[in-house]
This record gives C-alpha cells, sequence and structure tokens, in this order.
C-alpha cells in the first residue's frame, strides 16, 4: 500500500519537474510573441502620433472630419452589432440543440462571410444595389440611396460580422449538451424562461465574446466598407478611412492620432471584456462554495 | 429537414427559420446576384479568365500564404492558449487582454503599421536586410501580416476549452504513468482537436480574403506578389465587372469547398 | 428586443432617408494628388459664389484612384463634378452609365483640361545613383518606384513617357516594350495609387527614383522639406491632361447643374488658374503661365492624342487584359 503512494507521489514530482523546463519556455515565447507581434506595433502606432506632441495628438481627434467619422462608425456599429447578436443566438441555438439534415451546409453557409473576401463583400452590394447592379435603376428612380450611403456602410459592416457571435456560442453550447435545457423543461419551466435562466447564463461568456468580436472588427472594417464607402469627407468616411485619407495626404501625424483613437476604443472594449469575465468567474465561484 | 433529438427543447422552427431568413438576406441573395452576374458568362469565358496565368499566381499565393499563416498560429495559437490557461505569470492578463489587439486594430492601419516596421529601413526589417533578405514586398510579408491579423482565433477558440478540461485529469494521468507525449495524445488531443480545427480554418478563411492589412506590405507585383483579393478590385475598376466577379466565385468556391471539409472532418472527429 | 426593433427602425428610417442634404452641396469626385488643390479652391470658389449674390454651397470631396473613382460614380455614386487623371476614365462614364454626352470634352476650353502637368523623376538628395534621363532608369541595381497602371491614372501617364522615350530613341514598338519591361524588373513595389507610391518612396524609404506627377513631386518637396530630395527633369516626358466635366445625369436630378457649371468655369478663371499655378498644375492659361514660368522645368512634352492617337486607343493597347502592360509581366 505504502509503496504504491510512494511510487505515485515520486511519477507526479518527476512530471512536475519536467514541467518546470518547459512551463519557462512556454512563457518565455510567450512574451517574445506578445512584444514582437503584439507590443512593437501598438508602439509604432501611437509614437507616430504622439510625435508631435499632444496639442497634434488632441487637434487630429477634435477636428470635424474626424468626429464625422467617429459618428458615422459608431452609429454602424450600433446598428449592426445588435442585429447580429440576435442573428448569432438564434443560429447557434438551433444548431447546437439539434440534429438535423443539411446541418453542415448552414454551418459552413454562416462561416461563408467570413471566408468571403471583405473586397466581395463590397463587390455583393455593388452588383446589387449600383447603377449597373440589378436592382440600382429602380433605387435611382425612386431616390433611394443604398451604397455610398449608411445603409451600404451598414450592410457591408453586417455581412463582414454575421458569424461572430454563432461561431464563439456553436463549439461552447455543444459541449454543454441539452441535458440542463431538458431538466428545466421537465420541471416546468417554458420556452423563454429555459432560455432566460439556464442558457443565457451559460453562455454568456462565450456571448460577451462574440459581442466584442463583432464590434470589435465592425470598427475598424476597411476593405468592404472602402468598396461602398464613396469616400466623400465628412460624410461617408468610417474613421479607418478616415485614417487612409490622412495618411494620403501627408498627415502621417494626424493618420497616426486617429489610428490611436480606433486603437484605444479597441483597448476599453478589451477592457470591459476582461472586467465582465471576472465578474462571471467570481459568480461562479461564489456559486460553487454555496 | 429532420430533427432526430431533444424533442423536449423548444424553438427549432423559430431560430431555424430566422437564421435563413436573416442570412438569405443579408448574405446568400446578395452572394446570389454575383452567381448570377457570374453566369451570364459562358464556361469558355469563365474558364478564359480563372485560367490566365496571373490569376493562377494569385490564386496559388492567397491560399498557400493563408494556410501557411494559420498553421503557424495552429502552433504559436495553441502554446499560447496552453500557457495563458495553465500558469500564472507576471505580464499574464496584459498578454490575454492583448491577444485581441490584431482583431481590434483596423486592417488598414495594421497594415500601415507592420510595413513600417517590416520595410526595409524599418525597425525590424532592417536586421533582415542585415541578414540578407527581405520581409516586406515578399510573399514572406504577406505571410506575416496575415499571421498577425489570424493570431487571436487558435488561441481564442482554444481557451475556453482548455480551460473546461479538469487538471485533474492530467495529474490523474501522469500518476497512472503516461509520459507527457501520452498525456497529449490521449487525454489532451481529443479534447481539443475539434477547437482547434475550428481556429485553424477560422484563421485560413480570414486569411485568403484579407486586404487591408495586406496591400501595403505585399509590393503588389503581377505574378509574384499580388493576392486575389487585390486582382478583383483591378478588375474592378477597370470596369471589368465579368472578371472581378467570376474570380470572386472561384475564391467563393474554393473557400466553402475546403470549410466544409474542415467541418465535416471537425464533426467527424467530435463524435465518439 | 427594444434594441432590436430601434436598430430596425434607424435601418428603416436611414434606408428611407438616404443621406441628409443640406442646403445646397456639390460633390466633386477627383483623383488622388488633386486633394490640397481642391481644398484650396472650393475655399476661394465659395467666396466668389457668395459675392456674386448666391447662398453659400457646401463642396464635398472624395478622392482615390482615377480608375476607380470613376467606376464609383458609374455605380452610383452621385457626383456633381468628375476631375479625374485621364479622359479615357471620364469616357466610361458615357460608355458605361450614359451619364454624360459622348462629345463632354468639347464643352470646356482646351479639351475640358483647365490645368495640365507631366511626369518627372524624385530622386534622393544629391541623386546618389546620378538618374539624368529615362535609359539611366533600366540599369541593374535602380529600384523604380511607380504605381500600378491598371489602377492608376498616373501610373498610365509615367508608363506612356517612358515608352515614348524609348520609341522615339529606338525607333520600334518591340524595343520600346523590351525598354519598358527592362524598367518594370526595376520595380519592386507597385503600389494601387499615386499616393501610394509617394508615401513608399518618400516614407518607407524605398527605392532610388519616383516616377511621379510633377505637381506630386513638387508637393513632396514642399512636405518634406527640400533637404531629402530632388526633382530630376527627363529628356522627354508627355504632357499628361487631367481633364473635368460635370455629370449631367446628376446635376439634372439633383438641380444642381447652375452651380456645378460655375464651379468648372471658375477653374478657367485667373483665381482658378492661379491656384493650380501654386499647388503645381501647369495653368492653360498663357499670361498666368509665365508669371509661374520658372518653377516648372523646360521639358519636351509629347501628347497622348498626337503621339498615342488618343486614350481611346492607347488604353486597350496598353492596359487592358492582355495587353502590353500584361505581356510585360508575363514575360518575367
Amino acid at each position: 500500500m505504502s509503496s504504491t503512494t510512494l511510487t505515485l507521489a515520486t511519477r507526479a514530482n518527476a512530471s512536475r519537474r519536467g514541467n518546470k523546463l518547459g512551463r519557462r519556455l512556454l512563457i518565455i515565447s510567450a512574451w517574445l510573441v506578445f512584444v514582437l507581434f503584439l507590443l512593437l506595433p501598438l508602439l509604432i502606432v501611437l509614437s507616430e502620433a504622439l510625435k508631435q506632441g499632444l496639442g497634434t495628438f488632441f487637434s487630429a481627434i477634435f477636428e470635424a472630419d474626424a468626429l464625422a467619422a467617429l459618428q458615422l462608425t459608431l452609429l454602424a456599429v450600433g446598428i449592426s452589432v445588435p442585429l447580429n447578436l440576435v442573428f448569432g443566438v438564434a443560429a447557434a441555438w438551433c444548431v447546437s440543440k439539434y440534429e438535423f439534415r443539411g446541418k453542415s451546409i448552414l454551418v459552413t453557409l454562416i462561416d461563408l462571410p467570413f471566408s468571403v473576401s471583405p473586397v466581395i463583400a463590397g463587390l455583393v452590394y455593388v452588383l446589387l444595389f449600383g447603377a449597373q447592379g440589378f436592382i440600382g435603376p429602380w433605387l435611382r428612380e425612386h431616390d433611394i440611396q443604398i451604397i455610398f450611403a449608411l445603409p451600404g456602410i451598414v450592410l457591408a459592416t453586417i455581412f463582414v460580422t454575421v458569424p461572430f457571435v454563432t461561431r464563439e456560442l456553436i463549439p461552447l453550447m455543444q459541449q454543454q449538451g441539452t441535458q440542463e435545457e431538458e431538466a428545466a423543461r421537465l420541471l416546468g419551466a417554458n420556452g423563454w424562461q429555459m432560455f432566460w435562466h439556464v442558457t443565457l447564463p451559460n453562455i454568456k461568456w462565450g456571448l460577451i465574446y462574440g459581442v466584442v468580436l463583432c464590434t470589435a472588427r465592425a470598427m475598424g472594417e476597411f476593405g468592404a466598407v472602402s468598396v461602398v464607402s464613396g469616400h466623400i469627407r465628412g460624410y461617408t468616411n468610417t474613421l479607418p478611412l478616415h485614417v487612409e485619407i490622412l495618411y494620403n495626404e501627408y498627415n502621417h501625424v494626424a493618420a497616426f492620432s486617429v489610428a490611436s483613437l480606433l486603437l484605444l476604443l479597441a483597448l476599453f472594449i478589451l477592457l470591459l471584456k476582461q472586467w465582465s469575465e471576472s465578474r462571471i468567474n467570481r459568480l461562479k465561484a461564489n456559486a460553487g462554495e454555496e | 429537414m429532420s430533427r432526430r433529438t431533444s424533442p423536449v427543447i423548444p424553438g427549432f422552427g423559430l431560430t431555424l427559420g430566422y437564421t435563413l431568413v436573416y442570412l438569405s438576406l443579408v448574405v446568400l441573395i446578395p452572394l446570389g446576384a454575383m452567381f448570377i452576374h457570374a453566369a451570364q458568362l459562358s464556361w469558355a469565358e469563365f474558364w478564359a479568365i480563372i485560367s490566365a496565368p496571373r490569376v493562377l499566381a494569385a490564386l496559388k499565393l492567397s491560399f498557400s500564404a493563408a494556410f501557411v499563416a494559420a498553421l503557424i498560429n495552429g502552433i504559436i495559437g495553441t502554446l499560447l492558449a496552453w500557457t495563458l490557461v495553465r500558469y500564472t505569470f507576471p505580464g499574464r492578463k496584459v498578454i490575454e487582454a492583448m491577444i485581441d489587439l490584431p482583431f481590434a486594430l483596423p486592417t488598414a492601419v495594421a497594415g500601415i503599421a507592420l510595413t513600417a516596421l517590416y520595410a526595409p529601413s524599418g525597425l525590424v526589417g532592417q536586421f533582415a536586410t542585415d541578414l540578407g533578405f527581405k520581409i516586406a514586398y515578399t510573399p514572406i510579408g504577406i505571410t506575416l501580416a496575415l499571421t498577425f491579423v489570424t493570431l487571436p482565433f487558435v488561441v481564442r477558440t482554444l481557451q475556453p476549452v482548455l480551460a473546461d478540461i479538469p487538471r485533474e485529469v492530467e495529474e490523474a494521468a501522469a500518476c497512472l504513468g503516461a509520459k507527457p507525449l501520452q498525456v497529449f495524445r490521449y487525454v489532451l488531443l481529443p479534447a481539443l482537436l475539434p477547437a482547434w480545427l475550428t481556429g485553424f480554418s477560422l484563421a485560413f478563411a480570414r486569411g485568403v480574403g484579407e486586404y487591408g492589412s495586406v496591400i501595403f506590405i505585399a509590393g503588389n507585383m503581377p505574378m509574384k506578389t499580388e493576392i486575389l483579393p487585390l486582382l478583383i478590385m483591378v478588375k474592378l475598376d477597370q470596369y471589368d465587372y465579368h472578371g472581378a466577379t467570376a474570380i470572386g466565385v472561384l475564391m467563393l468556391v474554393v473557400s466553402f469547398i475546403l470549410l466544409l471539409l474542415i467541418n465535416l472532418l471537425q464533426r467527424q472527429i467530435a463524435k465518439p | 428586443m427594444s434594441i432590436r426593433r430601434f436598430a430596425l427602425a434607424a435601418l428603416a428610417s436611414a434606408l428611407i432617408t438616404g443621406p441628409v442634404v443640406a442646403a445646397e452641396t456639390l460633390l466633386n469626385v477627383s483623383y488622388d494628388p488633386t486633394r490640397e488643390l481642391y481644398s484650396d479652391f472650393n475655399k476661394a470658389f465659395n467666396t466668389h459664389w457668395q459675392a456674386q449674390g448666391n447662398a453659400a454651397v457646401t463642396i464635398q470631396q472624395s478622392h482615390g484612384g482615377s480608375g476607380k473613382q470613376a467606376r464609383a460614380v458609374i455605380d452610383g455614386l452621385r457626383a456633381d463634378v468628375v476631375t479625374l487623371a485621364l479622359s479615357g476614365d471620364i469616357d466610361e462614364l458615357y460608355k458605361l452609365g450614359k451619364l454624360i454626352p459622348e462629345d463632354w470634352q468639347t464643352r470646356l476650353p482646351d479639351a475640358s483640361t483647365p490645368y495640365t502637368s507631366t511626369i518627372v523623376f524624385l530622386v534622393r538628395k544629391g541623386n546618389p545613383k546620378g538618374l539624368k534621363d529615362w535609359d539611366d532608369l533600366v540599369k541593374p541595381g535602380v529600384e523604380v518606384i511607380t504605381p500600378n497602371p491598371k489602377t492608376s491614372g498616373g501610373a498610365r501617364w509615367n508608363f506612356l513617357a517612358a515608352w515614348a522615350y524609348a520609341q522615339q530613341k529606338f525607333g520600334s514598338e518591340a524595343k520600346a516594350q523590351a525598354f519598358v519591361g527592362q524598367l518594370y524588373k526595376n520595380v519592386p513595389v507597385l503600389d494601387t495609387g499615386a499616393r501610394g507610391s509617394t508615401i513608399t518612396f518618400v516614407n518607407n524609404q524605398i527605392g532610388d527614383v519616383l516616377l511621379a506627377w510633377e505637381n506630386e513631386a513638387f508637393l513632396a518637396l514642399k512636405e518634406e522639406g527640400g533637404d531629402n530630395f530632388e526633382i530630376v527633369a527627363p529628356s522627354l516626358s508627355i504632357l499628361a491632361e487631367p481633364p473635368v466635366a460635370v455629370v449631367d445625369a446628376n446635376v439634372d436630378k439633383k438641380g444642381t447643374r447652375k452651380v456645378a457649371e460655375a464651379y468648372l468655369n471658375y477653374l478657367y478663371s485667373d483665381e482658378g488658374q492661379r491656384l493650380a499655378a501654386k499647388h503645381f498644375y501647369r495653368p492653360r492659361n498663357q499670361a498666368i503661365a509665365s508669371e509661374y514660368a520658372k518653377q516648372f522645368p523646360q521639358l519636351k512634352l509629347v501628347t497622348i492624342d498626337k503621339d498615342f492617337n488618343g486614350w481611346k486607343t492607347a488604353q486597350p493597347k496598353f492596359f487592358n487584359d492582355g495587353g502590353v502592360f500584361d505581356q510585360i509581366y508575363q514575360a518575367q
């Protein structure tokens, strides 16, 4: 009996010792990747932005066209993200809770916008709504403008961000299975009660992460929006397009200033995500103690 | 369509219906418009466009650079996810939060920043020049930009799964005499593989279509460093709508087949 | 749910109302290097327009590669006026969109080109590689920066200038093609637009020489200070003629024809010509051109109409799919 315990302990110790070296190597390489890949581009953006001091930085950000671009970007994000959020939950629900024929194809179709180049995303809306497109002439007759205006920008943004929420939720929901929901149903909960009290708390982490991805990507989308925007300064330029415009006007410092504004917005979203994650974890821990 | 399990859980009709309607309106009908547009071409014309040497060169470059980038991320990403989930170390929280940076950084800004770093006169690029090779304006630069842009995918899909595997399982396996490789092969791999494939396919798919970050660092030389999305843009700007849609259709079909294969593979693995 | 309803309502209202329209707005869709010119010109025009007793007009600007901008207008970008890099791009507005009449170029003086430019070399200070003329650019080890002629109007002028030189020097098209092919072998980066190339050369320090619009080269010199670069005028170049046009279909729909025509006519006024010269475009008005004669180098210029039979011939021959440019790249 005791000899078995001893051998087990030795084996565990040996494996821990072996792990120590590997652990150090892994942590060092994580730091390397972080510094080379994430920190350097970030620092380059910030250092270029602050090259001529804070005054220039702020005047670039509070310039009228930049503010108009910021407004447009926030509006596009504000419309497209909630729409994709609802879609994401619905799609993940039917994919992960049921077995049906054609499921693989549906999942692939949901993924499709992701593998569609942003350029194509823009192109399809041009083919559809452009003056030479399928319903373009009709739109022109009725004086409705979709591409080169807000609706086109919103559509392109929705297109490129469709899969994010679903994509985060499906693996999570599949892993969790359907037992808890089935139990809730057997205990007499109706569909919505089951969703709000059982499913939603379980998928919160994934959901929040999906929304974060969706928002970040919607904010930074360039290729697709660039095709349908028309680049009218102060009117149909989103922030990323405004960055490009400034960059092309020898206005490096302003370009990088606006870029770092986007960066700060993104970092802020990431912070929100970290914070909500830790809240969820604490809730989980509390639930475990009770 | 027939559902086969969980008759107790409601909402199948509602969610599937909503999914299909939304997907059709935003994605499928617009994409359909492209296919209809391309259908105006005869097979011979379509073939002539997509078999042009310049298109084939771009096709090869786009798909191979995206594949290599996804593979690099498959390795780096797994190690990063492992390190972040399993170890506490100084700076872990910072790294954890910053993993999403490539995603949050607008691709055009990423392109400008990477070019500034890796161009022959750049901060990192000059070391490469000293060593006698070039990063920016070569396929290496393209792969690098794609690796940067797709870095978060593998890490983020693996993390929750890794966190859900109780550490005790591995320790138990180790205690029972399993070597680290065996632990990996029999305990971790089966649990991780579906998520890994998801991350890989996301990275790959995103890489194939990426435009904003690549065009700055690519050099855009026909036959050498010209990616497919740029070629579509070029055709479009020459009023060649047919050429643009033909290449668009080609890209979509190839991506769709690859993704379908990966999804099937994933379902195969997920089954016990 | 309420958020969703709000978003749907917002989307719906956006679909119906379209962009918000102020009093009177004029959209000028232009190519890349004219940003600085039109930002000044728009102010001057507004002053002039109001002095004539009109209400102020909001002038919107859109800039990008010339071909891309023309396509956006064809696809429905509601430009009142287009001011593009070459007439071939404006021709497409007639051919594909029927937005303007076929004879648009005869409606304004000088073939609707209020200012011209040419193609010059921008080299690093002291001209370390001793680049004086086109044949220096094909030497091994010289890196030439020029944008992609497929997407950039300026790049097409660059290409044709090099071609014209080679044709005059060697006397045959085959030799000209070999020469230009050699030149493009020395090009390490093909950006999509003229500005992209300037940034590559000036900021990222790639290459020994930038083939640029004369106005773009002067602007780079001005912006970056004269310490790092200098301009070299080759023995022969091309007269680059960037034309302007009112987009009839759009101004008639919006009721902006009067202001749009006044806007373009003002480009031909003394003030307009001076502003063009100030931004390093060569004015058409001889009197004003001679005022600024000192700032422009003297060089021999070929023209697109006399030497290449116009854009209608040059575009398909050189730049369409399967054209000379494609042959050059596929041969490599």
